[in-house]
């Protein structure tokens, strides 16, 4: 899915639309719309993980609360002062990918794969949420930022960047509105080609045939370190936008409920498409919003219906389904003509 | 004296943590080992035999029974979910463990909805014994007698019955066995069930001693998880060598830093463990079998 002048003349105008958008809205509603992009970068690196590398990651959430709480840890004791806002960003993202280069090291070099990758890496979720859930108490302190258990951690400064003369605070607004649509086109494209590259390619030989692969002079598990590191890079990248956007982080956030929700997204887009993963993504967050005015827990009852449906009965992903459908019948009208 | 008590203490606290470790796992082994099945709604099996152990008391019934038809009742939940979702899974077990997580999804808010966020418990039957100057809780010996139980039960279900022959013969060569005249879905559906039915009793027998709320299972399937991942796929091979390790690790971290040590001791001993042995325990044994 996603080639030829169709697709991208398609991409263009959805782009000019996002581009668009705050001139015809309120800022406060533009502001709260971040937060669906926000989550996005997760559900990407969770798809080249599990869509094109093949290894089920369930711990998306525990890199994503790695790099928040690290965020959270490192504004709120140095300030945001002299650059050190962005340094914080890549510092937080840096932490997440080596926690998951280690974690990865244990897993891809033990070469667990299929299952077992998905339950070890959502037992690391559950007790990361467990740890930071009972770290209430008045000695659990870094420098000056309390961890505070399972109230989470705030009043971390928002996202702030260095300019010419005095830095830019970005709260919730349409400055941020567009850094944060502005990554995510450049992190669309940067996965884009990184998919069609050489090390995409491995990525979905060894996904198909790891033992091919790794035949054809691979060695598979540096790949699949790789993907896993970059995914996670990504989930910090989520973690920090989002702790910095509400300037708040709960242990919840990694809870099994909250690491089931990407997987949810990416699995009803359609898990080897990033395109179908951005579009999927961004679809089940907007309708898992508007059912929350009804309840969370009813729009977590039907998310978990979804999820069995979207595996019965349409297992590459609605979208995904979708965008072939599409394609096919515009293949039809071409070759009628 | 304080030797004595010191020992009664470790053993009392190993016991108690290897019976919580295969509790929590042994429906979950059983489901993997026989099917290669991750069930990630293990926990909403445990937390709905603990619920209708709950309710089965309010209406009158000893514990005993209570628990028993709490048992039942998550077994019989079990087969219809197998029979609904995971039987159409058996060729792509990755998905079964998304449709598993929908379930539990749908399971555990569903009962949030419907019986709100806590419900009242019973008490802790049978008092405690003391020993030296500490005291100790009947109840849970009787928790570590029903673990050494459940594995003898299950021995002998799958050594001495017909029904274990012929699901280990459907589990070693399933369309042989199929050709032979065993109804494979039929011992599929019932090995499912005994799975989701053991998690019950864990449910059941746990209900005492927990807060009766939604996401009371999520409190076992940690361990769950990390006693199947190290013991591999074979019950009696794998889940009790590793419960009985990790019950190690856990007791003497627990006693010596506090719970959560005891968990991250398991999960980094998890970590080492496959690192080492990627077939878990059994793989280890059986290797130095052959």
């Amino acid at each position: 899915m996603g080639r030829g002048p169709a697709f991208w003349s398609a991409f263009v105008v959805v782009l000019a639309f996002a581009l668009a958008y705050p001139l015809f809205a309120d800022g406060y509603d533009v502001g709260n719309n971040i937060y669906f992009l926000n989550w996005t970068f997760m559900a990407l690196g969770l798809s080249l993980i599990w869509g094109y590398g093949g290894s089920l990651s369930f711990g998306q959430t525990a890199f994503f609360g790695v790099a928040g709480y690290s965020y959270g840890i490192l504004t709120i004791n140095f300030g945001t002062a002299y650059g050190f806002g962005l340094l914080s960003v890549l510092i937080a993202i840096a932490i997440a990918a080596l926690f998951a280069a280690v974690l990865g090291y244990f897993l891809f070099f033990g070469r667990i794969s299929g299952i077992f990758l998905g339950i070890v890496t959502l037992s690391v979720t559950l007790a990361l949420e467990r740890f930071m859930a009972q770290t209430a108490g008045p000695q659990w302190t870094i420098g000056s930022a309390r961890l505070n258990g399972f109230n989470g951690m705030s009043g971390m400064p928002p996202l702030t960047l260095p300019w010419f003369g005095g830095e830019i605070s970005l709260y919730p607004d349409i400055g941020l509105y567009y850094l944060v649509l502005c990554l995510l086109v450049v992190v669309y494209l940067g996965l884009r080609i990184l998919v069609n590259s050489k090390f995409g390619n491995i990525l979905v030989a060894l996904r198909e045939n790891p033992q091919r692969a790794e035949m054809l002079g691979y060695d598979i598990r540096k790949y699949q370190l790789g993907g896993f590191v970059i995914g996670a890079a990504l989930a910090g990248l989520s973690g920090v936008l989002y702790t910095s956007w509400g300037q708040y982080i709960t242990p919840s956030n990694m809870s099994i409920t909250a690491a089931a929700l990407p997987i949810i997204w990416v699995a009803v887009g359609g898990r080897s498409d990033i395109t179908a993963t951005l579009i999927g993504t961004l679809v089940v967050l907007s309708a898992f919003q508007a059912l929350t005015i009804y309840g969370s827990q009813y729009a977590l009852v039907v998310m978990g219906l979804l999820l069995v449906f979207t595996v019965l009965l349409a297992p590459k992903g609605l979208i995904a389904n979708a965008g072939i459908l599409l394609g096919s019948l515009l293949d039809r009208k071409n070759g009628g003509k | 004296m304080e030797f004595v008590t010191a020992i009664v203490s470790s053993a009392y606290q190993f016991g108690d943590a290897f019976a919580f470790l295969v509790l929590s796992a042994c429906g979950l082994a059983v489901i993997f080992g026989m099917m290669g099945v991750i069930n990630l709604a293990h926990g909403e099996f445990i937390m709905c035999g603990a619920y209708m152990t709950v309710f089965a008391v309010n209406w009158g019934l000893p514990l005993p029974l209570a628990i028993l038809c709490g048992s039942l009742f998550a077994g019989l939940v079990g087969m219809i979910i197998e029979r609904v979702v995971v039987r159409r899974l058996y060729a792509r077990p990755l998905d079964s463990i998304l449709a598993t997580w929908g379930v539990s999804l749908i399971a555990s808010q569903g009962t949030l909805i419907l019986f709100g966020p806590t419900m009242r418990g019973v008490g802790t039957p049978l008092g405690s014994f003391m020993v030296g100057a500490l005291s100790f809780s009947y109840y849970r010996l009787v928790l570590i007698a029903t673990a050494l139980a459940v594995l003898l039960l299950l021995y002998l279900v799958f050594n001495k019955t017909r029904f274990g022959v012929l699901a280990r013969a459907t589990i070693q060569a399933p369309h042989m066995a199929n050709a032979l005249g065993v109804d494979t879905n039929r011992v599929y559906a019932f090995t499912f069930g005994i799975g989701a039915a053991l998690a019950g009793l864990t449910g059941g027998i746990y209900a005492p001693t927990m807060t009766m709320i939604p996401t009371m299972g999520t409190t076992f399937i940690m361990e769950a998880f990390v006693t199947v991942v190290v013991g591999g796929a074979d019950v009696f091979l794998g889940t009790a060598p590793a419960a009985a390790l990790l019950a190690v690790v856990k007791a003497s971290l627990t006693s010596w830093q506090g719970q959560l040590a005891g968990q991250i001791g398991l999960l980094l001993a998890v970590i080492l463990v496959i690192r080492l042995l990627p077939k878990g325990i059994t793989g280890f044994i059986l290797k130095d079998r052959a």
